[in-house]
């Protein structure tokens, strides 16, 4: 059984169809990308699949349940227990310190535990920027709190819209060699991007158009490195 | 975590919190000094309305008559009198319960020694009396005129023995030169007496010029034992309608049921219909314009106050709703971002109710004492006296600010549960 699968999915907003007939099938482990113009429907998708959003048709299976019909106080908990969200804009709690942004996650799924969250903030090599408020931090630094919060409660899946979208290169690289390690551990990725930089990195590539699935690539040379077609100084 | 995330938003959001405060003290404020008014101001009210004297008196049908046609004080000319022995029946009546005092006077007229004529009344002061019922009761002048102003020594105090005290009106005791502690001495038609001046008084009218001393003593002046002249009575009445006009002219015009409506009604009236009842030949008739506005001053007055209170809490209600609703929309993204790391509905709503319920307590108590102050200023520059808290003005302050702030944020909390995270985060 895949991890997640998409049926005949839907999502109408009045005539317009963001999302038209979409079948999708992601396995445990699973590096895909999402590309797609603007308007195509990537967010919208990715919404439906983080449980912050329902399908108007169709059944999205994750895990065997079909979210489409969960209450919504179930799908905070699905969410909450399988699920790590990476977004564009960095959106962290201004008045929280990088640690307690991370803690933040583990206060709604458990308890804060500080060693924990530092151990995450370590992995994305924020460890000394700890007591930092995110005004203090570059936007890099700040993605990558939100990785490090995204990780902290172990999701089976982490779903990142545009993760690098306000990010320089090194910086995107960074943030790509984190998901790499987290590929390697074996967590399933799924990331909307416009770079192709970053989406060739992927496994499998996915092309949204007008809110159908039109094309699919799958990346023979797969390594989770990424390159850069003009180098850049680091 | 929760703390830090309580106090991360008060300190962050302190100007908006503060505002909020404020408007909760400012509905706090008044409803605490408009309910502990409210609550002192029947008695504060009695005081007052007792402070005008008498609103029925009672004098014998003859003279009555007569005064009303010769419009002269009945001053026993006729021989008239009333029996002092049936005074307490007042307090037998059907609204025993609304008469809240009353005094008999008995008019002497004495001789001093170089034979000056002065005008003396016996009354009582504070007079005991053990009632048929097994009540008790002190009525008499000390309260009825309360706002004799002593400028000199003390009230006379029956109850301590002093039958041979007596008090000087001011005008009369600085034309003789008197003091307290002086030594008077009055000589009646029948029998002479000394008195000790306990206390001279300034009332401010006529009865400035006069002496008073207690009934017995007055009466024994003149051979009148256990007569009076006339009894005024301080009771709160209902303010007056047709039926009890209707009544006034002749009771026996009514229905029997209207009868029923009027007697077991506090008209002022029917309260002198049944001391008519219990006292022998007298007439009572209430001194118009007191009697009217008495019970209307106490109802309007309770109704002016729960209409501010009312309105005040309503605004205050408005004004936090409006804080809290800009508040929580300023932070949408935030509580969506909460949500979406899993942040059940109940959590976030949560967070911003104690927020607020924080900033409450706070606003609460500082409005709390605010308005006790305002009561004091209300009690001092309206009633002329101290407000007193009463403690049941307190859980009634915290349940109607609890009311009202919560009911001000229901607007900002439908809007957090209809936050939806993809809504916020993803910049729409
Ligand atoms: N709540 C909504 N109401 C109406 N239309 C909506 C709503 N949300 C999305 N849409 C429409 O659905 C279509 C798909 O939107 P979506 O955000 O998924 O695009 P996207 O592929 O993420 O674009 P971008 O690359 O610019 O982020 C758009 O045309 C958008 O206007
Ligand atoms: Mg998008």
């Amino acid at each position: 059984m895949s991890l997640l699968e998409l049926k005949n999915i839907y999502k109408i907003y009045g005539d317009l169809h963001a999302l038209d007939d979409v079948n999708l099938k992601v396995e445990k482990g699973e590096w895909l990308s999402i590309m797609g113009p603007s308007g195509s429907g990537k967010s919208t998708m990715m919404n439906i699949i983080g449980c912050m959003d329902k399908p108007s048709k169709g059944e999205v299976l994750l895990d065997g349940v079909d979210i489409a019909k969960e209450s919504a106080k179930n799908l905070t908990a699905i969410r909450r227990d399988k699920i790590g969200l990476i977004f564009q804009q960095f959106h962290l709690v201004g008045y929280l310190t990088a640690i307690e942004n991370v803690m933040l996650a583990q206060y709604y799924h458990s308890v804060p535990d500080e060693k924990e969250a530092l151990e995450a903030l370590d992995r994305v090599g924020l460890a000394d920027r700890a007591k930092h408020l995110p005004s203090q931090l570059s936007g890099g630094e700040q993605q990558r709190v939100c990785v490090a919060r995204a990780l902290i409660n172990y999701p089976e899946i982490i779903l990142a819209d545009e993760p690098t979208g306000n990010l320089d290169d090194a910086n995107e690289k960074i943030v790509v060699d984190l998901f790499h390690k987290l590929h390697s551990e074996g967590t399933t990725l799924i990331v909307v991007t416009h770079d192709p930089e970053v989406a060739e990195v992927a496994q499998r590539t996915v092309y949204l158009r007008n809110g159908k699935l039109h094309k699919e690539t799958i990346n023979e040379n797969f390594t989770g490195e990424i390159k850069f077609d003009n180098e850049v100084e680091i | 975590m929760f703390f830090r995330m309580i106090f991360g938003t008060l300190f962050r959001q302190w100007k908006k919190m503060l505002m909020i405060a404020f408007t909760i003290a400012l509905g706090a404020s008044l409803a605490t000094a408009m309910l502990s008014v409210m609550l002192d101001v029947g008695d504060k009210v009695n005081q007052e309305l007792k402070t005008y004297g008498a609103n029925i008196t009672v004098v014998p049908k003859e003279n009555s008559v007569l005064s009303s046609l010769y419009e002269v004080e009945g001053e026993g000319g006729t021989g008239a009198y009333l029996r002092e022995d049936e005074l307490g029946n007042i307090k037998t009546i059907f609204w025993a319960f609304n008469i809240i005092d009353y005094a008999p006077f008995i008019n002497a007229s004495v001789k001093l020694d170089d034979g000056t004529e002065v005008s003396a009344v016996g009354t009582w002061f504070n007079h005991h009396m053990e009632l048929p019922t097994g009540e008790q009761l002190d009525a008499g002048v000390t309260s009825m005129r309360s706002w004799w102003e002593i400028v000199d020594g003390k009230w006379l105090d029956e109850q301590t023995g002093s039958a041979d005290g007596a008090m000087v009106g001011k005008a009369l005791a600085e034309k003789l030169g008197i003091k307290s502690g002086d030594t008077l001495h009055l000589n009646g038609t029948v029998s002479d007496i000394s008195l000790n001046v306990v206390g001279i008084f300034d009332a401010g009218g006529d009865e400035d010029d006069k002496i008073f001393m207690p009934a017995d003593t007055a009466q024994s002046l003149d051979g009148l034992d256990g007569k009076i002249d006339s009894i005024e009575v301080s009771a709160l009445t209902t303010p007056e309608n047709d039926l009890a006009i209707k009544a006034a002219k002749d009771p026996k015009s009514l229905t029997i049921a209207q009868y029923e409506t009027w007697y077991c009604t506090a008209y002022a009236s029917s309260i002198c219909y049944q001391i008519q009842e219990v006292i022998t030949d007298s007439v009572a008739s209430p001194v118009r314009q007191v009697a009217d506005s008495e019970g209307a001053i106490l109802e309007k007055t309770q109704l002016l106050m729960s209409l501010i209170t009312i309105l005040s809490l309503i605004g205050a209600a408005l004004g936090i709703c409006n804080l809290v609703t800009a508040s929580v929309m300023e932070r949408s993204a935030e509580m969506g971002l909460m949500k979406a790391i899993g942040a059940q509905n109940s959590s976030v709503s949560g967070l911003v109710l104690t927020e607020i319920t924080v900033t409450a307590v706070f606003g609460g108590t500082a409005g709390f004492f605010a308005g006790w102050g305002f009561a004091q200023i209300i009690g001092h520059s309206v009633f002329g006296s101290a407000i007193t808290m009463r403690p049941v003005v307190i859980p009634l302050v915290a349940v109607l600010v609890l009311i009202v702030t919560l009911a001000g944020c229901i607007p900002a909390i439908r809007m957090l549960l209809r936050l939806s995270p993809c809504e916020v985060l993803h910049g729409r």
